[in-house]
């Protein structure tokens, strides 16, 4: 058995010695004695980019297992996940009581500008309950369903769940999906009914609904108003009371999974670690069960929610952990990490996500190729669930071949990379994959079928069967390349599915062409059902036309199989395009203006003589609602 | 410089004749003898109206008592005197009152203005001094008595001929007023009248507009303006275009009643000598030429906009400058200063040809290889624009016209100007950063560095 000071001194790493002393009692935030070795050591712990929110240094040491809970808040869409962990959050004294915390977890610009949770966050808790304090480790998972890998990935550092369903809405698909995601990582679960503040909250209805649909007993459900606040601290209670404490042995070797991992450009790959067995501290060496490198810790911590490190991490506690591991490829999610000379059996990890959407990216620009290769790298560390092959394209040049999980997904991953590394894209049609047997030039015979299994509150929708009130079940095949677009795209927010491989069938397909007076847009090339070609080239003709904007000339936009054009827009000529007023001495404004257009206009892609906005061709394949 | 005290005060008596002298179209005039930076034109910025108008951004507050004109009158007088010094221009071309509502003002104020301008610089007597005028607040007399004040131009805020639009435009008059006051201010003020008329308004028809334009015709002067109307964010018609209580202006409606305007115009003997103005019998507003042209430009009162090179410092480049925007303010720091410049911006000399090209364009004349070359002597119209495929392909569309007169747009481009400026301001930076540079040319490097260097 490793005596922990021992190997510190041992390693004489920049550890400082007072930290890995044996437990003391002492609060967790309290300041350890200076001792004659930190005052002189000058390896002391100085991090120049750690968080500065704390002065101390938690002990973690004082949290025996028995004290720690690690759960999630699961819920559908808008449900109040984010509320709640705010309140959970100020109820803690982890964050400052004020007005202004919304979405304090949801760091990325994309989550706060479109209200959803994209990225898994962590964020460690203490709480006092019943004379003991406790650690409570919260992490907030998305709700969309393009996202549900990330939900199966928080759970697994879980012992228990909230599931959050709102007084109104009542169960929904995403509700369903993630109670068995918690119900089959064998998870306890707290139905909590949240916004009962509502004028049509109806909270007795959905307890009903809770009951018969997950076997829960009404009484054990929490009403609150993660709003207002109303019955919050209850649920903190049912956290100590309800879950389990982890299962893991501090005494054991270390055995750490990594769940998540983001990148940070001065400190290189943060891994997101829960410890399922022992304990890690900065100087140790640990070997990653996926690719037998060996790394130094240089910081562990926790996440509060922002980072601050600690002097050790503990069995049963979930925190970060930085171990100069600079490529992409080395932190891989679901690792297991170990101590050197001591390997333990690997964790299962994850299964990884299968992607369902498949889209060309390319730089505007190829001079920018390895500017844009370096961002997609960098944020497919924080989201190893889009798939990156490369590819080339003779209109684009060269690029890459992405998989997304959804639609939402892939417009998400291209504004994080806009908003985040300041990189612009042309993204192509998103496709599924398909084996084509060339029946002449034009004609493919094979396509590649899958089974969506679909749940949704919508019956008209999938004409499902009744689940429960407003909710519906559904078996139904569909056809990959044309249907399936359609269904995801709808069933944003009204459904979840999964979807199974059902092999290959054969189909009459006809490759399609997009042009622009005459000239061929390859971003838009298809390949459709031959019956269908006729509808999908008339909406594709007709999206185009309200995505591009007016030229200075007629612009012709054609759908064409071969040379046989199948429907046709127009969009006119500008008329009039010049500010009227134009004096009383304002010109700086105006010439603002058109600079700004001036600088919009360069970043347009040519195709013929024709300007074309890079979100023209998203727009055209993007859902809309009544089309 | 500067005139005696009994020559200043008799300017608006000398006034008097030269208004009645024929007017002659004065654009490609000699220059006058001053050199371009000892000569500017002169805004003068009155903030007040009777109310708002449901259209307007304009930097203007509702008119209050009488008192108050007194102060702001000698507030604009020093303003004017601070700002003739601080730019050495010996020489105002031309005046405009601009606002708000300067015909709320008392004419009073509008002479004190002009004694001063006339007093610290010259103020030839055949200057155009235009007023802004709102036809409500400009009966017959008063009218009158702004032009004994040195007013010779006056340009009426008509806007339509349907009494609803009025309505709808928040306007404090009607179709008979505006008619009315038209016909007095011609009788006082004949061949210098312009009246402004809109068009693309919610719901506006092609057809009952071009016939308000015809009527317009019979009892208009030689000088006319054509706006569209721009739903500006602050206003009450761009919020109830928002909300849906009304239409939004159709811009292909608009675009139709422009082109069939400008033909109708064409066809009475008008010259459309820039985007939205027309003129006849070479009644063209001089003052808004110095704009389009580039040309030096004062401009004083709450918020006025200006554009000079300061005195004093030899090679300093010309400065975008705008005054403080809230009166009282405005008020309180001329009091204190001298003047109420809030912001000065020193443009840098691609910011300048930028500009010459953006305002230029709008006129007719275009820019002229003698106007391009007083800016820039080193590259010419043919080295910047010449060899660019997307200006060719513009040159080939018969939207431009780039010949031994220079650069202009044709009938067709005028109407798409905005369009063309982007093609031409980004080939203009191109040729801009690849040029060998000049020493001693301008720069955007700041005041004091560019001083240290010639030190």
């Amino acid at each position: 058995m490793w005596i922990p000071a021992g190997r510190s001194w041992w390693r004489g790493r920049a550890l400082a010695p007072w930290a890995s002393g044996p437990a003391r009692p002492r609060l967790p935030w309290s300041r350890p004695a200076p001792t004659h070795a930190v005052a002189t050591d000058p390896r002391a712990p100085s991090r120049p980019y750690g968080s500065a929110e704390l002065k101390e240094t938690p002990d973690m040491s004082r949290f025996p297992v028995e004290d720690i809970r690690n759960f999630s808040i699961i819920a559908h869409v808008d449900h109040g996940k984010s509320t709640l962990a705010d309140r959970l959050l100020e109820l803690t004294g982890t964050i400052e009581k004020t007005t202004n915390n919304k979405q304090v977890l949801d760091k990325l610009q994309v989550e706060r500008e479109r209200g959803i949770t994209v990225k898994a966050q962590t964020a460690s808790l203490f709480y006092s309950f019943g004379g003991k304090q406790y650690l409570l480790n919260l992490i907030d998972t998305p709700g969309h369903v393009d996202f549900s890998y990330e939900v199966s990935r928080s759970l697994s550092a879980c012992q228990g769940v909230l599931l959050v369903v709102d007084a109104n809405e009542g169960i929904q698909a995403q509700t369903v999906a993630n109670f068995f995601l918690a119900f089959e990582a064998q998870l306890s679960v707290i139905p909590v009914i949240n916004k009962i503040d509502l004028k049509n909250a109806d909270p007795e209805r959905v307890e009903k609904q809770i009951e018969k649909v997950f076997d829960i007993p009404s009484e054990e459900c929490i009403k609150i108003s993660a709003k207002l606040g109303t019955n919050v601290e209850s649920v903190l209670h049912a956290v100590i009371e309800r879950i389990p404490p982890p299962k893991v042995h501090r005494n054991n070797p270390l055995k750490a999974l990594v769940f998540d991992s983001t990148f940070d450009q001065y400190r290189g790959v943060i891994a997101n670690v829960a410890l399922f067995d022992g304990m890690v501290s900065k100087g140790d060496k640990i070997v990653s069960a996926h690719t037998l490198k060996t790394y130094e810790v240089n910081e562990v911590g926790i996440l509060v929610p922002n980072e601050q490190s600690t002097h050790k991490l503990y069995a049963g506690q979930v925190g970060y952990l930085i171990a100069g591991m600079k490529t992409v490829t080395e932190a891989q999610i679901g690792d297991t990490l170990y101590l050197h000379k001591h390997p333990v059996e690997p964790l299962p990890g994850f299964k990884s996500a299968k992607p369902m959407v498949f889209a060309g990216m390319y730089p505007i620009d190829q001079s920018e190729y390895n500017n844009l290769k370096s961002a997609i790298e960098k944020l497919t560390l924080n989201d190893s669930s889009v798939t990156v092959h490369r590819d080339s394209s003779l209109a684009l040049g060269a690029g890459w071949r992405l998989g997304f999980l959804g639609l939402l997904h892939m417009e998400v991953f291209n504004q994080r990379l806009e908003q985040e590394y300041n990189a612009s894209v042309i993204l192509t049609t998103p496709t599924v994959p398909y084996k084509a047997v060339l029946a002449s030039a034009k004609l493919i015979k094979v396509v590649k079928y899958l089974i969506p299994l679909c749940m949704s509150t919508n019956r008209e929708l999938h004409k499902g069967v009744k689940v429960a009130e407003k909710l519906y079940f559904l078996k139904k095949m569909c056809n990959l390349l044309g249907s399936i677009m359609a269904i995801i795209s709808s069933s944003f927010l009204l459904a979840s599915f999964d979807y199974e491989d059902a092999g290959y069938q054969t189909a009459e397909l006809v490759k399609m062409d997009i042009l622009l007076n005459g000239n061929i847009v390859e971003e838009l090339t298809t390949v459709v059902h031959k019956d269908k070609a006729y509808s999908v080239g008339k909406t594709i003709c007709e999206r185009l036309k309200d995505s591009l904007p007016r030229q200075l000339f007629e612009i012709a936009i054609q759908a064409s199989i071969g040379s046989k054009v199948i429907a046709r827009e127009t969009v006119k000529a500008y008329r009039k395009n010049v500010l009227a007023k134009c004096y009383g001495g304002d010109i700086t404004r105006k010439m603002k203006l058109l600079k700004r257009q001036a600088e919009g206009k360069k970043k347009l892609r040519k195709i013929g003589n024709i300007e074309v906005p890079k979100d023209a061709f998203i727009k055209v394949l993007k859902t809309q609602p009544n089309k | 410089m500067g005139l005696s005290g009994a020559r200043a005060r008799s300017w608006v008596a000398v006034t008097k004749v030269a208004q009645r002298r024929h007017l002659v179209d004065r654009t490609g005039e000699s220059p006058s003898p001053e050199p371009a930076t000892r000569r500017a034109a002169l805004y003068v910025h009155w903030p007040y109206c009777q109310k708002r108008c449901s259209y307007c951004n304009f930097n203007k507050y509702i008119a209050r008592g009488g008192p108050e004109e007194e102060a702001l009158r000698s507030c604009l007088v020093t303003e004017a005197r601070t700002l003739l010094r601080l730019s050495g221009v010996r020489r105002i071309e031309s005046v405009f009152f601009g606002g708000g509502t300067p015909s709320l003002a008392s004419p009073h104020t509008v002479a004190a203005v002009l004694e001063a301008v006339a007093q610290a610089a010259y103020l030839p007597a055949d200057s155009e001094v235009t007023l802004e005028a709102n036809p409500t607040s400009a009966p017959g007399p008063r009218l009158a008595a702004f032009g004994a004040a040195g007013v010779n131009r006056l340009s009426i805020g008509l806007q339509s001929l349907d009494d609803t639009e009025l309505q709808l435009l928040g306007r404090t008059h009607s179709a008979s007023d505006a008619l009315q006051t038209l016909a007095e201010a011609r009788r006082l003020f004949p061949g210098r009248v312009s009246v402004d008329l809109m068009l693309g308004l919610p719901a506006q028809k092609a057809g009952p507009w071009l016939r308000q334009l015809q009527e317009l015709l019979c009892h208009c002067d030689d000088h006319l303006s054509l706006y569209q109307l721009s739903l500006e964010r602050g206003t009450s018609l761009f919020t109830q275009a928002q909300q849906g209580i009304l239409p939004a202006p159709d811009p292909e409606l608009a675009a139709e009643m422009y082109q069939e305007g400008r033909t109708v115009l064409r066809e009475a003997g008008f010259r459309q000598y820039e985007v939205s103005n027309f003129a006849r019998n070479g009644a063209l507003s001089t003052h808004n030429w110095t704009y389009w042209q580039c040309g030096q430009y004062l401009g004083i009162g709450p918020g006025a906009h200006g554009r000079f090179v300061p005195q004093g410092v030899e090679d300093h480049p010309r400065e975008a400058r705008i005054q403080t925007l809230e009166p009282d303010h405005w008020m309180k720091e001329v009091k204190l200063f001298g003047h109420g410049t809030r912001k000065r911006v020193p443009l840098s000399k691609l910011e300048l040809l930028e500009e010459c090209v953006a305002l230029g364009l709008r006129t007719d004349v275009g820019i002229t290889h003698q106007h391009w070359q007083q800016f820039e002597p080193q590259l010419t119209l043919w080295d910047v624009f010449g060899a660019s495929t997307e200006v060719k392909d513009l040159l080939e569309q018969g939207l431009l016209l780039l010949d031994h007169r220079g650069l202009r747009c044709s009938w067709e481009g005028l109407a798409v100007l905005d369009s063309l400026l982007l093609t031409l301001l980004l080939r203009l930076q191109e040729v801009w950063q690849q040029r060998t540079p000049v020493p001693g040319g301008w720069s955007a490097v700041p005041v004091s560095q560019d001083k240290a260097r010639q030190t």
